[in-house]
């Protein structure tokens, strides 16, 4: 029988006295100490489920890492389950999860870009050196794409990148200043103004010019996404109109192409005129909110913006919206429009399933225009100049402007602004100054890891959106990177399929599967093409977003181009 | 699985209505299932969607019934795209013909039936005849394999086919005329082609026996003349077996 149970002696458990309850619930508890310490760190902040990210980032650039106490706890004073927190910290690259028992990682971290334009530039051999001689007390990681591939090869030490790096330069960096510093903006508010600057805006919130005016002006333009997709600005604007309000903004600055660095470039040295088209953008689909997501590869970009906004809010500019800054956590995929939504809510970049469309059920289920950096930069330049001016420019019948990060073995690589429809030859000898000593042009990337490689001798195709996808490439986010007689052209294809390998979601199989196993196969043996081909079908055709179907372009584009590379062992830099 | 895309845009039609009795009966289905538990009802209401539609699913059809059951897009077309009873692309105005390859049927001579398609119809499944009348595709196992082959169109299956029977049948349709259903080689159902051999008592199907505990007696009986039977040399009729509910209460 069981004894008497008293007021004294109930057993904490839930058995009650069997001898099997365990006196606690299941699960981490939450320590009271890291619940403390995390109370601290978040202060007034909102304990909204959309700033789980921005949370994570605060404890992570705190500690240095996540560790599972501080993830119970954010949990609990955001009343959220665990596993919520959890899969979150552990999508990000940027965050560092560590368990009880495991190590946390050492106070630097080194990463080292290893896609392809620092990989042509000896980001291999970089690797290698660094880990010997910066020792065990500095942590060398490869990373994704960092947006600097004119100065390749490129490290961030901390949260400071290093241009063209070398093992000296970065033990340099070691020994300094890890944290980053806000930029010195190209052109600030007060020079900005001068020139003219938030004049078209102020008329427009004081009703001289009106919306349809402004969508006019920009669809006769023919301004389109410039984040890569190249949909109708102005089509997009009355698209997002005819959706009930309230609307929202959200701006696309995840630039992940590897190869691109457009938005950087601009928001560095004119973040007014980026500014000036955002709020414009917001005023005209008249959305209360705007969201900006910059990648967090560039933080120094993120703390002058933060300043720059915070200037232009007290000038009284930007009385119709408020303007919210989003910090990504490193992951590709957040660029991808609707991954990017998710983020912003808080969650896994996983794409979503359309229709329903971001124009009609965006953020917060709300009808969303989401826009590109650049997109938003030509804005106030188009209406002021007029539409001619924009269609002035342009070759081979195309019309416009584009900027193209170009970047590999020219002589000056870097963001070239130049007429659409120009040749990638074109490109090289008028803008880049011809190829690099010793080098020979042999193929190029039109767009990116995603938009394919062509031959040199299909160098002269205009480069726009809608002309390279009959030879199954695209130019999409305008990235160019050269290549010469020096790189091995199926190497080229196994780095941008590793690429796609890593940053895959995770979310559907044809995309999380296929590009393993695609890389798996192109970096083994002979390359069985009736079986790669196969499978790029297969991932073309079943992925839920652009980054599966288009992860098999620069490996079709092998077999068809480059047949007699086929031939030959896989190369190495 | 084979890859179910919805048909190409100029495919589609501008637009799609429920006529108002269909939305009536799309009503009722509806309120079958509990308030915010709407999207139950998405397979009957496609079904009737491609019913109306001309015997295929178009994208506005899928559309409107997103709408009523205030269901994304997306999730409707996962749903239209999976079962392949949905078709995605237009079909014969007279009838489309689904001819079972699976195993039983194809033993019993459905590929021959796939041949008389191919000859009558069109080269390729899911692509119409020259006149928009006809067209076909093979399934898998429509449950009719003791009557294989056999082939559905629409509602109606048509069984024990030989190449020729189907192409009377074709005949038939194309001449708006609507052949017998069932199986063509003159049996009724699913019984032996040599003849009734079991329950074939008709006081089990008059009610004479209902409310007597007479199923539980007569599988008592068989039971019992089934041991004589293999006592005495001499074959016994068969007795009934016991398919009447009373006996399950016992």
């Amino acid at each position: 029988m069981n004894p008497r149970i008293t007021i004294e002696n109930i057993p904490p458990g839930p058995g009650r006295g069997r001898g099997r309850g365990k006196p606690k619930p299941k699960g981490r508890q939450v320590d009271l100490r890291a619940l403390e310490e995390v109370r601290v760190l978040l202060g007034g902040r909102p304990r909204r489920r959309d700033l789980l990210i921005e949370h994570l980032h605060l404890i992570q650039d705190h500690y240095g890492h996540l560790s599972a106490a501080h993830l119970a706890a954010l949990a609990a004073e955001m009343r959220l389950a665990l596993v919520e927190v959890y899969e979150v910290a552990t999508f990000y690259a940027h965050f560092d999860v560590v368990k009880e028992g495991e190590v946390p990682p050492p106070a630097v971290t080194v990463r080292v870009c290893d896609s392809l334009s620092c990989a042509m530039a000896g980001a291999e051999k970089l690797l290698t050196d660094l880990q010997e001689k910066l020792g065990a007390d500095v942590r060398v990681v490869r990373a994704p794409c960092m947006g600097a591939c004119h100065q390749a090869p490129v490290c961030a030490v901390g949260h400071v990148q290093i241009a063209h790096a070398n093992a000296e330069k970065v033990s340099q960096g070691v020994a300094g200043d890890r944290h980053a510093h806000a930029a010195t903006p190209g052109r600030d508010l007060a020079a900005y103004r001068l020139e003219g600057g938030y004049a078209l805006l102020r008329d427009c919130l004081d009703g001289k010019r009106t919306r349809e005016e402004i969508i006019g002006i920009v669809d006769v333009a023919g301004l389109r996404g410039l984040g890569g997709a190249g949909f109708p600005t102005g089509r997009k604007w009355n698209l997002v109109r005819k959706e009930p309000a309230p609307r929202l903004m959200a701006v696309n600055g995840d630039e992940g192409e590897p190869g691109t660095f457009k938005d950087r470039h601009y928001l560095g040295l004119d973040p007014h005129r980026f500014i000036e088209g955002m709020l414009l953008a917001a005023w005209v689909v008249e959305a209360p909110a705007v969201y900006f997501y910059l990648r967090d590869e560039y933080p120094e970009l993120r703390l002058m913006l933060t300043d720059e906004i915070a200037k232009v809010v007290a000038a009284g500019l930007a009385p119709h919206t408020q303007i919210h800054m989003r910090r990504g956590a490193g992951a590709y995929i957040c660029g991808e429009e609707s991954a990017m939504i998710e983020s912003i809510e808080g969650k896994r970049g996983l794409p979503r399933h359309r229709p329903p469309y971001v124009a009609q059920v965006g953020l917060f289920g709300r009808p969303t225009l989401e826009q590109n950096v650049e997109t938003l930069f030509w804005v106030r330049d188009i209406v002021e100049k007029g539409a001619d001016w924009f269609t002035s420019h342009g070759r081979r019948e195309r019309k416009g402007l584009r900027s193209f990060s170009v970047s590999g073995r020219v002589k000056d690589p870097g963001v070239k602004l130049a007429p659409a429809g120009i040749s990638a030859r074109e490109l090289i000898e008028e803008y880049c100054g011809g190829m690099q000593d010793g080098h020979t042009f042999k193929a190029y990337l039109p767009g990116g890891a995603s938009g394919g490689i062509l031959p040199a001798s299909m160098a002269d195709e205009p480069l726009d959106f809608g002309t390279l996808e009959k030879y199954g490439c695209f130019v999409g986010s305008h990235a160019v990177v050269i290549l010469s007689d020096k790189d091995d052209i199926k190497a080229v294809a196994l780095n941008l399929m590793r690429f796609f390998e890593d940053e895959s979601c995770g979310q559907c199989t044809p995309c999380r599967v296929g590009t393993e196993k695609a890389a798996k196969l192109m970096a083994s043996g002979p390359w069985d093409e009736k079986l790669l081909d196969d499978l790029a079908s297969v991932m073309r055709t079943a992925s839920i977003c652009g980054l599966g179907q288009a992860a098999p372009n620069p490996l079709t584009c092998v077999f068809k181009y480059f047949p007699e590379e086929l031939k030959k062992p896989l190369g190495t830099w | 699985m084979s890859v179910r895309r919805l048909a190409e845009k100029h495919l589609q039609p501008e637009s799609f209505a429920f006529t108002p009795e269909n939305v009536a009966w799309a009503k009722q289905q509806i309120a079958k299932y509990p308030e915010g538990r709407q999207a139950s009802a998405v397979i009957p209401l496609l079904m009737r969607a491609q019913e109306q539609g001309g015997g295929w699913l178009s994208e506005p059809a899928m559309r409107v019934v997103g709408e009523m059951l205030d269901m994304p897009p997306i999730r409707i077309y996962e749903v239209a795209t999976f079962y392949t009873q949905f078709q995605l692309q237009p079909v014969g105005r007279k009838a489309h013909i689904q001819v079972c390859g699976t195993t039983p049927c194809m033993l019993r001579g459905a590929e021959a039936l796939i041949k008389v398609c191919k000859h009558r119809i069109n080269e390729h499944q899911f692509h119409l005849s020259a006149d928009g009348d006809f067209s076909w595709e093979e399934v898998e196992c429509a449950g009719a394999c003791v009557n294989a082959p056999m082939v559905q169109v629409v509602k109606d299956v048509y069984e024990d086919l030989t190449p020729e029977a189907l192409e009377k049948i074709i005949d038939a349709l194309a001449r708006g005329e609507k052949p017998k259903t069932g199986p063509q080689i003159g049996r009724r159902s699913s019984e032996p082609v040599t003849g009734e051999r079991t329950l074939t008592d008709p006081a089990l199907f008059d009610g004479s026996m209902i409310g007597k505990g007479a199923g539980l007696a007569a599988a008592r009986e068989a039971i019992a003349a089934r041991a004589a039977a293999e006592q005495t040399p001499k074959p016994a009729e068969p007795a009934a077996a016991a398919p009447s509910g009373k006996a399950k209460s016992d």
